[in-house]
């Protein structure tokens, strides 16, 4: 029978056993962690602050017009981001336009529609489109997808530029390289988020709504349309925003594939260029007052994803008590 | 049993009770023995030898906090060594809580707050300068639901010595059967030391959290309702146990269950809403209780 | 359905029976059903389809161009036939490497803390700033490393040292950090508490049993976390871009431009030369291999632990 230890062992509680006894090794412990923790909030604040203070001698020239001037001219040491900004937008609200529709329709598929059998393989195929890295979109979409699309842009350029109300969108000649190019391939990229998480958003609504519907005489359809895409809709909503965030950002692939225009164009069919686009191609010779220049369309891409990014987690937090509020009544 | 452990364990029992004859005219008068004609009751039969003796842990005003929450209120207790003691009392009234305060479990809550004195061999646990780590080497713990490491029984049991900084293969060898034995585990393992404590049944695993407690030499055991998630039978081998475990160890046992107080323990204390309500011998408390509260909670009117 | 005004008194008496659904309506609605599945599929092949074209388009491409030479010669100037991306592969490596010194113990030790000592305002920031991080767009972080790893250094080696594997690697690790850290923080929380306290009531420390017991039993998910973060890290192009620039030779010493794999790809992809396309090829068939390796060991790692 194991006994206690006996006093001579002098187990006061008083004694240090240890030259570094429990309370201060833990106490390193803590302020170690503390510490490397906290460098990440040094590391965020650091960032924001450099890229501020490097665009500064910019952001002095030229203020917030720089936001709205077209002209970007190195030679000259004029410097416009309005092409840029609005090659961003309308990339990532072209990406849009195609994703959330196909990505909805194969979340529903994957979630309600598709035979118990296909849906392991069929989601976890689309979750391989998000591990690949954007430089294989951007080669492939070089290399295959403008061969691909060129003919017909070709028939665009030919025919509908005369079309009425959408004519513009295709004026000029087709050079394969464009803001269509981009449009698409960011779509490709942006695809698989929006479908990942609107999958889990549906699959997560009760089964209770489902056979309510059910019970009451609906179509399959009507019962998707009616109780569950409205339980769903805050998430798919944060699904969208979140791809939205992700195309703003996006780099390599748009930077191989939209030509480096330096216009703002109403046209699809004509090259662009994006802020990061822009930043890819002309960052590592530049010099002179071209760097604070390049460094400001890097802060003003910083400051557009922070107000995206923290807008999705506004609209999270809020659906967030939105439910608990429901809930509670 | 292996030679060595045995001479340690004569000396070790020998030193013990020199320090005793020590000890016991240095502490605080102990409380009085019980006087319960032993034919009326089905306790404890040998209740009445234990219940004198030195005081091992004394708790005095003791009040704790739970932010606003007024968890403990003004507990004043003492447990005598070499006894069984039980805390009994409804849902949420406090024991397990004051339970925690003995091996300061409770620092491990943030908004946790004790005032007051507990006293072990004469020393206050929550003064400056304690080294929690050696109070909970003498002062172990025993948990509601068996709580094995993910390692083999080997190194569940070994875990405590080697913090101690016991490397010897061979000793540690010895103090793994040692706890072993004493927890009535051997027998079922001593085969394959080396499985995953994982494998083992729930009644197996708590005798192995016993094991591995008692694998540090504590003084006094602290049981938080060990048997609470346990079948009938391993119940009753855990009783048994303790009953052996009393004549070397302090043990101090939160129960639900009030038949297995009366069974196992010298003195019950009753708590109440944060308030130790009475404590007495447990022959006394379940016959003659002294206050209507606690009258009325042994006869099941509430709880 | 006309439904009658229901009058004070007795409603069910003027109420009267829903007539039947009439057969045109049961088209549409059925009509309409069949379209939305037909669509619903339509999307689900829309959806596949690219990635089908892209895999096979790499894997031909790609296999063709993998050879010994692939693995072991440098790149061959334009125009010259044959070549390889050994210098590519061993960069990439290499700056994994520097960047894993970097973003394993931030993101260990700050998911340690987040999930142990997480309960007060500092840890709230920590969370929120980790996210920004997270969603800080990739070309951004190489230039801020640029800002603060090259320009300076160029600076005060007076050109010598400017575009290094350092800053590279410096730039990936930053990109690790968030990724680590929240899957560590997790996979810790899932720890039952009741293994850390027996720890501690056995008399142990907070910082041993942490890292013996609680980080024991988070083991396998805490070792997916940092494949998958070294998985998205190896095929980023945008942040070396500025920082390890690239490289037409072999190179070893990470204080000089460094070939990395994505980076060689773009510059292949985006030349003239037909050769330097199909090593492209090559390159991006071996990247994306070797992302598909990690992830899918990622996930091993995970489900052998439990």
């Amino acid at each position: 029978m194991v006994s206690p230890a006996p006093n001579s062992e002098n187990r006061s509680l008083f004694k240090r056993t240890k030259l570094f006894d429990a309370r201060t090794t833990d106490a390193i412990f803590y302020w170690t962690t503390l510490g490397f923790a906290g460098l990440i909030l040094v590391l965020v604040a650091w960032l924001g602050f450099q890229l501020y203070s490097s665009a500064a001698p910019s952001i002095a020239k030229f203020g917030p017009k720089f936001l709205t001037s077209s002209k970007w001219d190195p030679v000259e040491e004029i410097y416009g981001a309005w092409p840029y900004i609005y090659g961003t937008l309308v990339s990532s609200f072209l990406a849009l336009l195609l994703a959330v529709p196909i990505g909805l329709g194969t979340a529903i598929y994957l979630a309600e529609l598709a035979p118990k059998w296909m849906r392991t393989p069929l989601s976890f195929l689309v979750e391989l489109l998000a591990a690949v890295p954007s430089v294989v979109y951007g080669l492939w979409g070089r290399l295959v997808l403008i061969p691909a699309i060129l003919p017909l842009q070709g028939w665009l350029s030919e025919h509908a530029y005369k079309w009425p109300i959408v004519g513009p969108l295709f004026d000029g000649a087709p050079m394969g390289f464009s803001m269509m190019a981009g449009g698409l391939i960011l779509a490709i990229m942006i695809l698989p988020f929006i479908t990942a998480v609107s999958r889990e958003v549906i699959k997560a609504v009760p089964p209770m709504q489902r056979e309510a519907a059910f019970g009451l005489g609906s179509t399959h359809w009507e019962a998707i349309r009616g109780p569950i895409l409205r339980a769903a809709r805050s998430g798919i909503i944060g699904a969208i925003i979140l791809g939205l965030a992700r195309a703003l950002g996006e780099t390599m692939a748009i930077t191989m594939v939209i030509g480096n225009g330096n216009e703002a164009s109403a046209s699809l069919l004509a090259p662009a260029n994006t802020l990061s686009s822009k930043l890819a191609l002309e960052f590592a010779e530049a010099s002179g007052d071209q760097l604070p220049a390049l460094m400001y369309l890097a802060l003003v891409l910083f400051g557009i994803t922070i107000v995206v990014n923290g807008f999705a987690r506004l609209m999270i937090w809020n659906m967030a008590r939105q439910v608990k509020g429901s809930t509670r009544g | 049993m292996p030679a060595s452990t045995q001479t340690e364990k004569s000396l070790a029992q020998e030193k013990i009770m020199a320090d005793q004859k020590i000890a016991s005219t240095e502490k605080m008068p102990a409380t009085p023995p019980s006087s319960a004609p032993a034919s009326q009751v089905m306790l404890n039969a040998d209740a009445d030898a234990n219940v004198g003796g030195a005081t091992k842990m004394k708790a005095t005003n003791v009040n704790l906090h739970y932010g606003t929450k007024h968890a403990l209120k003004a507990v004043n207790a003492d447990f005598t060594e070499r006894t069984i003691t039980a805390l009994i009392g409804p849902s949420g009234c406090g024991k397990s809580t004051f339970l925690r305060c003995l091996n300061r479990m409770n620092d491990l809550i943030e908004s946790c707050k004790v005032e007051g004195d507990i006293v072990l061999d004469g020393e206050n646990i929550y003064a400056r300068g304690v080294d929690v780590v050696q109070l909970r080497q003498r002062v172990g713990m025993v948990f509601q639901k068996p709580n094995p490491f993910p390692m083999t029984i080997w190194d569940n049991i070994a875990y405590g010595p080697r913090l101690r900084g016991i490397k010897n293969k061979a000793m540690l060898n010895d103090i793994v059967e040692e706890s072993l034995r004493s927890s009535a585990l051997w027998e079922e393992v001593k085969d394959d030391l080396k499985k995953s404590a994982l494998g083992l049944s729930g009644g197996q695993q708590q005798r192995l959290c016993i094991a591995r407690a008692l694998a540090t030499k504590p003084e006094v055991l602290l049981m938080d309702e060990p048997c609470s998630a346990l079948d009938p039978i391993s119940t009753l081998k855990i009783e048994e146990l303790m009953r052996e475990l009393r004549s070397q160890y302090t043990i101090i046992i939160v129960t639900h269950n009030m038949q297995q107080a009366a069974r196992c323990s010298d003195k019950t204390a009753f708590f109440l809403l944060g308030e130790l309500v009475e404590v007495d011998s447990s022959a006394q408390m379940f016959t003659h209780p002294k206050d209507k509260r606690t009258e009325d909670y042994i006869t099941g009117r509430f709880g | 359905m006309a439904v009658a005004q229901p009058s004070p008194s007795t409603v069910s008496s003027r109420v009267k029976p829903l007539p039947p659904i009439s057969k045109s309506l049961m088209t549409r609605r059925k009509g309409a059903n069949q379209l939305m599945w037909a669509l619903c599929i339509l999307s689900t092949a829309l959806a596949i389809i690219p990635l089908l074209l892209v895999l096979y388009y790499v894997t031909i491409q790609g296999v063709k161009v993998l050879n010994l030479d692939f693995f072991t010669q440098v790149q061959k100037p334009m125009g010259e036939a044959g070549g390889g991306m050994k210098h590519a592969i061993f960069g990439t490596m290499m700056m994994v490497g520097i960047a894993s010194c970097i973003g394993l113990p931030i993101g260990i030790l700050g998911g340690i803390f987040l999930s142990e000592f997480g309960n007060n305002r500092l840890a709230f920031y920590v969370r929120f700033a980790a996210d920004v991080l997270n969603g800080i767009p990739s070309i951004v972080i190489g230039v801020f490393v640029y800002a603060v790893a090259v320009l300076p250094v160029s600076k005060a080696t007076n050109g010598n040292v400017s575009f290094s594997a350092w800053a590279g690697g410096l730039a990936l690790g930053i990109m690790m950090i968030p990724t680590i850290m929240r899957t560590t923080e997790e996979i810790v929380k899932l720890v039952p508490s009741s293994l850390r306290e027996g720890a501690l009531a056995l008399g142990d420390t907070r910082w041993h049993s942490t890292f013996k017991i609680v980080l024991g039993a988070a083991k396998g998910g805490v070792i997916t976390g940092i494949l998958l973060a070294i998985a998205r890290v190896s095929g980023e192009t945008a942040p070396l871009l500025f920082t390890a620039l690239g490289n037409n030779f072999f190179n070893s010493d990470p204080k000089q431009p460094t070939a990395s794999l994505p980076v060689t790809i773009y510059t292949f992809a985006t030349s003239a030369d037909d050769g330097w396309n199909a090593l492209a090829w090559g390159g991006a068939f071996v990247l994306v291999a070797m992302i598909l390796v990690l992830s899918i060991a990622a996930r091993y790692a995970t489900q052998s632990k439990q």
